[in-house]
């Protein structure tokens, strides 16, 4: 593959506004958009903001839309964009910082309302004994790398802006490791009906098609997650059958019964 | 003077990766206000990057493998003082090899999920330069986990976190850290930080040289606030080189081949096709018998572990570069000047289960299938062995008020550092440097900012934003990059060396006027301005420990004394800053006791 | 100690990226989702009030086959005149599936794309002035009245029957009269409905309910044999699930070609073939 100059536009700018601005840029054998990125901060322009770690799509740093697709910027490849040109922008659910980077703070906000792992009483201080077709559907939600791609194309979040409301898919997929987690003792389902809001998810799968990890956040995490609230929340005929005892009653403690508001995030 | 912001908790941690948050854990639940402060968002910290596993001694495969004897710390131990080349602190491996399977379960109880063993306990893999199967696992992202886990469980106990903050100074008053100093990187506003005592957990600093699996956050920042208040630096030569980092396609150069695609029968060929690593040139003495000898017996470890010796790719870290290296200067490299590790003979299947993240990796980000072809690997910069100097019992650096944890600490790993042994680590010394800052932060007050040194450090940051003429940083990084790459990499010369001290003395007066565009709110230019001279301080005295240190040893591998030095084998250097001058001055480990004496006579 | 206590509200008020138009085609998928379920949707309602041509019954002039239209199975023997009207039978029939599709997980997705623009596609911003009319107030499935999209389990259980009901006609359209007795045979309508029912089955319960009924609702598959049968269920469920909304459309449209192949036979415009 010969190399190639390519045009690159990335936004420049902060809360008070800004505009694409154009970049000529030299590429070379497999160039990542992020590769592109650091070539005009070396070369150009320093002072062009990105966020990036670890360049090997194991942190979700460099989370950013190229031509209007949410991705990360390192596992973009340049060539499998269409044309010469790139447009990179910041993510566009969240408030604007500085070029290509946003404020994402709110997603820890949230997450900081999830309580950890809490082991039922037998199982706390001793090793656990799972098996791994126990710990398979919750190892497939651990592979996040919490590069809120999928936050970010959530229309709940992007475009009706219900923040106050839903939690999003990245602490969707955090409470089902949770609540299919075989040694957890909190009854998850309450946050789930409530604050964290899974009744607003529609099933659109965006989160799904973004995913840089694969996670199938909609068929794996989301869709269960809302069954077994349903399971709680909306079966009258489960309700009646726990009633005359024909099936037993999940026994988990209630989500209060662990702080969750020690933690603040400071921005 | 600019305006700045100050909070104040009882603890502070600097850096929130695996080691900076196991500590926020142990500071908090020993009843302290913690503040944590790290330079990227939370839970992206190099600890992702780990991919083969944790080390502790659970024990948990003897069934599989058929071991006489159970895994116990005592074999880890021993394993860790052979692979750090008996350099290491005695007492911090005790410690470490003790408490580190106590730290494996904890995690679990935290929530993490390792993989499973069909007992239903965790299961553990092989690696370089551990006896027995002995990394606890989740795939091939086990740090991910790791930092997932404790940073859920930290958020759950309560901290108070500020990102993308970057500190440049800490402050003192009587020669006791009280304060720190930075910039939030997002917006440019300066800010203080008040606490009664300082966990220093700011990882190692890799992006000096050019192959490098570091991102732009190891640039040493940490160690050089501590070593300017006066802290102690050991080991700072031994600079771990991954044997396995890509070197094709450029854009990927220097990115981790996780030593799991060895520990699942990877084997490195040269471009004659040889298996190199069975040359017997290649083995060294103390490791002479326990590995395989034929290709054939190498084939049969990986489904009889029972009565076959693992294959000769999986001796330790430093063993494995020096191979990879002598055999690319031997003219059987790649056209990439790399050699290839091939796993395809394991099959589509095995890879993309075992190795998923591997596979994903190179396809993604490389556009190369490692079922169908071989990956091209160099050593690539991956750790630092070296760093400040903490005493194991709580962490205690030989500055009052400061502690410190994980790969930014030394003591533990000695020459070279084992596969798994650094996540490892972060749990064991985050633990006790949480409890270590603890303890002395209830005995302490908090103490008096000095404003000289902010107004000090303000001079030093602001200046190349004003500056009408200077150099770009990125010029200067990029040269030094070279410098350290040539002369400063995995074979050392007196002559190379002395080429790059007068190098880096050049670049660091160069250093001195820079200029960079824009103003204080997220701008990389101006980050990079200051992590420079960081990473130039630092480069130096990497370069004078390594020209002192006249042996070879573990990561220190030096063509003109190609042999291991029995006196240079009983001390460390130590380096200091002097008032115009690093002082390095070489110090005697500390014996180690009988016992531990014994154990390594019964297990080595 | 400066702590923040009430976190911004992400986005109110502030500076966003502008839009940047997706270049690729995403509009595609929906497009034929639109297309294909509002011709069923109009098909199947011109058929359903039609009330008629959609039995073979064994008359001879379709070759003695029995073929009955899925849009009317099972045959209802109640009777259908209610206040001298003659209702479709039909009406009775298709609520039941017409329900699990509504509520079908995959469908939820297409129709609220489709015919909601709720959203347009990913990533795409909503059309002015839906957008700003719906900004801060959605609801979601949270709220009456798409609350009741919660009841999916029910109509799954609802639809499983009619594919029993589906599998006798299947049988059934594989025998032929002929005089007084039946003869085991095949015609182009047995292969039809083999096809269609196969392709019912595997929409039906590669159900998102149904996978969680037979065992996703489990959080210990190891511990006990009730569990691990669970497992062994869920596992196939989840294998097939992956394809739900490719066996979703596939259905519809068998369904409704099924329906207009018994509708051309019955109505004389096409003569079955008969194999054997």
């Amino acid at each position: 593959m010969a190399s190639k100059t390519i045009t690159l536009r990335v936004f420049r700018g902060d809360d008070k506004g800004g505009e694409l601005v154009e970049y000529k840029v030299e590429t070379f054998e497999n160039m990542v958009v992020l590769d592109a990125i650091h070539k005009i901060q070396a070369e150009q322009d320093s002072s062009l903001a990105c966020r990036w770690n670890c360049k090997a799509a194991k942190c979700g740093s460099c989370s950013a839309e190229i031509d209007g697709k949410p991705a990360l910027m390192c596992k973009t490849q340049v060539h499998d964009c269409a044309g010469d040109s790139i447009t990179v922008t910041p993510l566009r659910t969240f408030p604007l910082v500085k070029d290509l980077v946003t404020d994402v703070s709110w997603n820890y906000r949230m997450a900081a309302k999830i309580p950890p792992l809490t082991p039922t009483k037998e199982t706390a201080g001793k090793p656990f004994n799972m098996q791994q077709i126990d710990v398979d559907r919750v190892q497939e939600f651990r592979k996040c790398i919490e590069c809120f791609l999928c936050q970010n194309v959530c229309h709940i979040l992007r475009d009706h802006e219900r923040t106050d409301a839903f939690f999003g898919p990245r602490q969707m997929v955090r409470i089902a490791s949770l609540e299919m987690h075989p040694m957890d003792s909190l009854n998850r389902r309450e946050q789930l009906k409530g604050e964290a809001g899974v009744g607003f998810c529609n099933i659109t799968k965006c989160c799904t098609e973004v995913c840089p990890e694969s996670i199938h956040i909609t068929d794996n995490a989301i869709i269960p997650l809302k069954e077994r609230v349903v399971d709680d929340y909306y079966d009258p005929v489960r309700k009646g059958l726990i009633a005359i005892g024909l099936i037993k009653k999940r026994n988990k403690a209630p989500l209060s019964s662990v702080p969750n508001d020690l933690t603040k995030i400071i921005s | 003077m600019e305006a700045y912001e100050t909070f104040e908790y009882d603890v502070l941690v600097i850096g929130a990766g695996g080691a900076g948050l196991r500590a926020v854990i142990a500071a908090r639940e020993a009843g302290c206000s913690v503040g944590v402060v790290c330079k990227s968002l939370l839970g992206k910290a190099h600890t992702v990057m780990a991919e083969g596993g944790v080390a502790a001694a659970l024990g948990n495969m003897k069934s599989l493998d058929g071991q006489n004897e159970p895994d116990s710390w005592k074999v880890h131990l021993t394993d860790t003082f052979k692979g750090g080349a008996f350099l290491n602190n005695p007492r911090t491996v005790e410690i470490f090899a003790k408490e580190a399977p106590e730290r494996v379960l904890e995690l679990e109880q935290y929530g993490a999920v390792f993989d499973r063993t069909p007992e239903g306990l965790i299961a553990e893999r092989p690696f370089g330069g551990h006896k027995y199967r002995r990394l606890n696992h989740v795939g091939d992202r086990t740090g991910l986990e790791l930092i997932r886990t404790v940073q859920d469980k930290a958020v759950g106990v309560g901290m108070s976190v500020h990102m993308e903050v970057t500190l440049t100074r800490l402050l003192t008053e009587d020669g006791r850290v009280v304060g720190a100093f930075g910039y939030h990187r997002d917006n440019g506003k300066f800010v203080v930080f008040r606490a009664k005592a300082f966990v220093l957990a700011t990882g190692g600093w890799g992006r000096m040289y050019k192959f490098t699996s570091n991102s732009w956050e190891g640039t040493g920042d940490g160690l050089q606030m501590a070593y300017n208040v006066g802290a102690e630096l050991m080991d700072m030569e031994m600079i771990q080189f991954h044997p396995t980092g890509m070197a094709w396609p450029p854009g990927m150069r220097g990115i981790l081949v996780t030593e799991g695609v060895r520990g699942e029968g990877g084997i490195l060929k040269n471009n004659k096709g040889e298996r190199f690593m069975f040359n017997p040139d290649y083995t060294p003495a103390l490791y002479k018998g326990q590995f395989a000898e034929t290709p054939e017996e190498a084939a049969r470890w990986l489904d009889d572990k029972k009565a076959n010796r693992r294959p000769p790719e999986l001796l330790p870290r430093d063993v494995v570069a020096r191979a990879i290296y002598k055999e690319v200067e031997a003219g059987r490299g790649t056209e990439h000047k790399a050699v290839y590790l091939d796993v395809t003979h394991r099959g589509a299947e095995y890879i993309k289960r075992k190795l998923p993240s591997m596979y994903e990796q190179f396809h993604a980000l490389g556009a190369v299938d490692i079922t169908k072809e071989p990956m091209e690997v160099y050593p690539t910069i991956h750790y630092t062995m070296g760093g400040v100097w903490a005493e194991p019992e709580g962490c205690a650096t030989s500055v009052p008020g400061l502690f410190a944890a994980g790969e930014v600490a030394a003591g533990l790993h000695g020459a070279n550092r084992l596969g798994g042994n650094s996540l490892s680590d972060i749990l064991v010394f985050g633990k006790r440097a949480g409890e270590g800052a603890a303890a002395f932060a209830k005995t302490a007050k908090l103490g008096k900012i000095d404003n000289a040194q902010i107004e000090e450090e303000l001079g030093v940051l602001m200046a190349p934003l004003s500056a009408t003429t200077g150099e770009s940083p990125y010029a200067i990084h990029s040269e030094l990059q070279e410098t350290m790459q040539n002369d400063c990499m995995i074979a050392r010369t007196e002559e190379g060396l002395s080429r790059a001290l007068a190098k880096v003395e050049e670049l660091k007066a160069r250093a001195k006027t820079l200029k960079v565009s824009g103003g204080t709110a997220f701008n990389p230019g101006w980050h990079a301005a200051r992590d420079i001279r960081f990473m130039l301080a630092t480069s130096e005295i990497i370069v004078r420990c390594a020209l002192q240190r006249k042996e070879s040893r573990g990561a220190q591998w030096r063509l003109d004394y190609p042999s291991l030095d029995a006196e240079w084998g009983k001390k460390n250097l130590i380096a200091t800053k002097g008032s115009d001058r690093v002082n390095i001055v070489e110090r005697p480990i500390t014996p180690m006791t009988d016992e531990i004496k014994a154990i390594i006579e019964e297990y080595k | 100690m400066a702590v923040q206590t009430s976190p911004p509200a992400a986005a109110a008020g502030s500076q966003k990226a502008p839009v940047v138009k997706r270049t690729d085609n995403w509009w595609g998928g929906t497009l034929f989702f639109f297309i294909v379920f509002s011709a069923f949707g109009a098909w199947a309602t011109f058929r359903a009030f039609q009330n008629g041509f959609y039995e073979t019954a064994g008359a001879s002039q379709f070759g003695g086959a029995y073929y009955l239209s899925p849009l009317y199975s099972p045959t209802l023997r109640l009777s259908t005149k209610i206040a001298g009207f003659n209702i479709s039978p039909a009406l009775f029939i298709l609520p039941f599936p017409l329900c699990f599709r509504l509520s079908c997980y995959y469908y939820r997705k297409m129709l609220y794309r489709a015919y909601g623009a709720d959203p347009l596609g990913c990533a795409i911003a909503e059309p002015e002035p839906l957008a700003s009319m719906r900004r801060k107030k959605y609801k979601g499935e949270k709220y009456f009245p798409l609350v009741v999209q919660n009841f999916h389990r029910y109509a799954f259980f609802a639809a499983a029957i009619f594919i029993i009901m589906l599998w006798k006609d299947t049988i059934e359209s594989f025998f032929f009269k002929s005089g007084d007795s039946m003869h085991f045979g095949m015609g182009l309508g047995s292969i039809v409905f083999l096809t269609n029912v196969v392709l019912l089955s595997c929409y039906t319960f590669s159900c998102h309910s149904w996978r969680h009924f037979v065992g996703g609702n489990a959080d210990c598959y190891s511990c006990s044999v009730l569990n691990q049968t669970k497992h062994g269920l869920w596992k196939k469920v989840s294998f097939i699930n992956e394809k739900h909304g490719t066996f979703a459309m596939a259905s519809l449209i068998s369904v409704a070609l099924t329906d207009v192949y018994v509708f051309l036979v019955t109505s004389g415009h096409f003569h079955d073939i008969r194999f054997f």
